[in-house]
């Protein structure tokens, strides 16, 4: 697993442009929301954690349709799951290394997207904690999404039909977190409903990407 | 053993079935008289598939595409590229490599370390001559080890007395 971890972390490496496509989407759609709502720095404030929230789900989804439909197409897939590993193993994998490669740089682009909001200083940290859990429980569910969609005909568009509904639960708690930071009540409760969805996600989309990919 | 027939007669689809990727509809899979998809990474651990596609990643060189399988595997890189005669290209990207020298690529994979089964679907597609007779020379070792090769082909493989099984087509 190691190994595969390292070859995903090679080739994401190789092709910096996706991982970089994805934090500057982030920004964008941050960036559109004070041209919509206007500059008030109050409105900005109240939207913001819903704001930044969606955009980086909806930037983590960009890359997951090719997680599996470039491996299935140059023939790796079928090598992978005969390397030894199972199918959820692989799945895993693949859901951290797209966790590593979207998920992670989004939280480095935060600041700038909660600056550009008028999101509270104070905030920035849960903020940052929140995008960092809530994106990790988009790429396990998305694995398995992507693991279910692969060879579908347009699989990209029924993969965030798929999966974004499934993501509500995130949305909200990690919205009521980043909002009760902002206003300076506790925010833990709401984190920490959002890392027990992600755990409980750790083991169950991994195994359910993998009966996907077998039955491919 | 030789598999023979003509296109769409599921000489392909054989060869999957017996990697244990598709399930067949009907009977069953035995490996010395037992169930062998009733534990799947046992059997995969057993055999090498070369399929059409090449399985080579094309921004990684040619190096870190075989030493990614000699992790899962074990076996060294630099002797299984000498055995497809690809030694001096393993620093190019794989996307510069031409199809033949792909297609070695991927067999340098069967070079990598020993396994009893060997199933190859259309293995000498796009090698030239040379690389023809050094893929006997590996096909030779490998049976001379006691390995087992099923390879699906159209065309004549050095495999000097195989069995050759001849799938009737749905024509």
């Amino acid at each position: 697993m190691i190994a595969l971890l390292k070859r995903e972390w090679l080739l994401a490496a190789r092709h910096p442009g996706d991982t970089l496509a994805a934090m500057l989407f982030f920004l964008l759609v941050t960036a559109l929301f004070p041209f919509g709502v206007g500059p008030a720095p109050e409105t900005l404030a109240r939207i913001a954690p819903g704001a930044l929230l969606s955009a980086a789900l909806l930037a983590a989804l960009l890359p997951l349709d090719r997680l599996f439909a470039a491996e299935a197409e140059d023939g790796s897939l079928d090598q992978l799951l005969l390397s030894g590993l199972s199918g959820a193993q692989i799945a895993l994998v693949k859901a951290l290394a797209h966790w590593l490669t979207t998920g992670g740089p989004l939280l480095l682009a935060s600041p700038v997207a909660a600056a550009m909001l008028n999101l509270p200083v104070g905030a920035w940290g849960v903020a940052a904690l929140v995008l960092g859990l809530a994106t990790l429980f988009l790429s396990l569910l998305g694995t398995a999404g992507a693991a279910l969609t692969l060879g579908a005909r347009r699989g990209g568009v029924l993969l965030p039909l798929l999966v974004l509904p499934l993501a509500i639960p995130a949305m909200i708690f990690g919205a009521a977190g980043i909002e009760a930071a902002a206003s300076g009540v506790a925010w833990r409760p709401f984190v920490l409903l959002l890392a027990a969805l992600t755990a409980a996600a750790l083991p169950l989309a991994p195994i359910a990407a993998g009966a996907a990919l077998r039955a491919e | 053993m030789l598999l023979t027939g003509a296109n769409g007669a599921g000489k392909s689809t054989l060869l999957r079935l017996l990697a244990g990727l598709v399930p067949p509809a009907e009977g069953s899979l035995l490996w010395h008289g037992s169930d062998a998809l009733a534990d799947g990474p046992a059997h995969a651990a057993r055999l090498r598939y070369l399929a059409h596609a090449d399985a080579l990643k094309p921004g990684l060189t040619l190096e870190e595409n075989l030493a990614f399988w000699a992790r899962l595997w074990g076996g060294g890189v630099g002797s299984a590229l000498a055995a497809v005669g690809l030694e001096g290209l393993g620093h190019l990207p794989a996307r510069m490599l031409s199809a033949g020298q792909k297609r070695r690529g991927a067999l340098a994979r069967l070079a990598l370390a020993p396994v009893p089964l060997w199933l190859l679907d259309e293995p000498s597609v796009g090698l030239d001559a040379a690389s023809i007779t050094r893929f006997g020379t590996l096909l030779a070792a490998h049976r001379e080890a006691g390995g087992m090769v099923v390879a699906a082909t159209h065309v004549d493989l050095p495999l000097p007395g195989a069995r050759a099984l001849r799938l009737g087509g749905a024509a």
